[in-house]
């Protein structure tokens, strides 16, 4: 019988198992709550854009097709299209996330998580068709 | 009896090794047969010396929650059928120290259990001759599901954060605080919240949401704690804005 040197008759001797740094590769409900986490990065690079978008339009003319023409690098271009990726998966796990959050009744009985999440989809429709109409000059 | 499932379990003999290894057993096993009826068969026919919690065999004790294929299960409520012909990984519950075999040490999780009160606290308690303490289906319906909790630690061996940093209040402790918190006959709120508003507390939960997947009662510890998340934001916005009219 093999043994074990540390061990000491009647004390216990605990095994820890050690949390790899990559433990959020080992399971995909843990790298999809990785991404989720994530996406807040581009959520803060999109509010970035879009201040430097707006300081470019109060400069003048001049310093705003020059914004518009770096925005139509080939670069600028992918990196916008992950992060709107990152955008539509950052609001559609929240949106989700909010009716787990939240408990409303109604005359007693609790608000099912469909009826709380779909008003946040509404809002979204309708406050996009706003901002949609503003930019494409309505 | 002629079908057969092949299973991977943990050994750990602190007397005999340093770390862990996979034993591999063979087992017949029917239709009706759940994992737990497995290893008892293991320990009855095969091998005597393995070790592993279980008593009510029903889903009631949450005394034999291991990872089953890396995930955590009652081992009483999942069928050997869902899994045969194996080989079916079963290790003793993630994040908790190994004591032996498939044993895990729960004084950690017991000392939060603790932490947070899980009792009715009342702000004046009524003598016997004054009768029972009235509670309506609605007051009931508002902590129900939180009341579910089988201390089975399944949702700690699935949260991350936990896993990471063993400080965490952890999910079945903060939705038993919040079972109690809910209940129209406790006012120790008060109580918990030095243990709930913590930044091991509530705020160290990420929202991973695993906990509430693997619950086998539908708890949802996920819901529990965002729920007082937001319980804690309005107290505090409330002292912050009434120093004095919030106590």
């Amino acid at each position: 019988m093999k043994s074990n040197p540390a061990y000491q008759e009647f004390h216990p001797q605990w095994y820890r198992t050690r949390v790899s740094p990559y433990w959020w590769l080992l399971q995909w409900s843990h790298a999809k709550f990785m991404l989720r986490e994530l996406s807040s990065v581009f959520v803060a690079y999109f509010i970035v854009i879009t201040l430097m978008q707006v300081h470019a339009l109060g400069q003048g003319r001049a310093e705003h097709a020059a914004f518009q023409e770096f925005m139509t690098h080939p670069l600028v271009v992918l990196v916008n299209i992950v992060a709107l990726l990152f955008l539509l998966l950052h609001t559609f796990t929240w949106f989700h996330i909010t009716a787990r959050a939240l408990i409303l009744r109604v005359g007693g009985k609790r608000v099912p998580d469909p009826l709380i999440i779909a008003p946040h989809y509404v809002a979204w429709v309708v406050l996009s068709g706003v901002v949609a109409w503003f930019v494409l000059g309505g | 009896m002629t079908d057969k499932v092949v299973l991977h379990v943990t050994r750990y003999r602190p007397e005999q090794e340093t770390e862990p290894t996979i034993q591999e057993y063979e087992v017949p096993f029917s239709d009706e047969w759940v994992l737990l009826d497995a290893l008892n068969y293991i320990k009855d026919k095969i091998d005597g010396s393995l070790s592993f919690r279980w008593s009510c065999r029903m889903g009631i004790c949450g005394s034999c929650g291991m990872m089953v294929n890396g995930e955590p299960k009652l081992t009483c409520a999942t069928f050997v059928s869902d899994y045969a012909p194996g080989p079916v990984r079963i290790e003793p519950l993630r994040y908790f120290p190994i004591i032996r075999d498939l044993t895990i040490d729960m004084t950690d999780f017991m000392g939060k259990l603790k932490s947070v009160k899980p009792w009715i606290i009342p702000k004046d308690e009524k003598p016997v001759s004054a009768g029972e303490y009235l509670q309506s289906p609605a007051q009931l319906d508002a902590y129900k599901q939180f009341s579910m909790c089988i201390n089975c630690m399944l949702c700690y061996s699935a949260c991350p954060v936990y896993g990471l940093d063993s400080n965490f209040t952890g999910p079945a402790a903060i939705a038993l605080a919040q079972r109690y918190n809910m209940d129209s006959r406790d006012q120790g709120s008060r109580e918990r919240l030095d243990v709930l508003s913590d930044h091991d507390g509530v705020w160290g939960c990420t929202f991973v949401g695993e906990c509430t997947k693997v619950c086998p009662k539908n708890v949802d510890p996920a819901r529990a704690i965002q729920q007082y998340k937001l319980t804690a934001t309005v107290d505090w916005f409330q002292s912050f804005i009434m120093p004095r009219g919030a106590e």
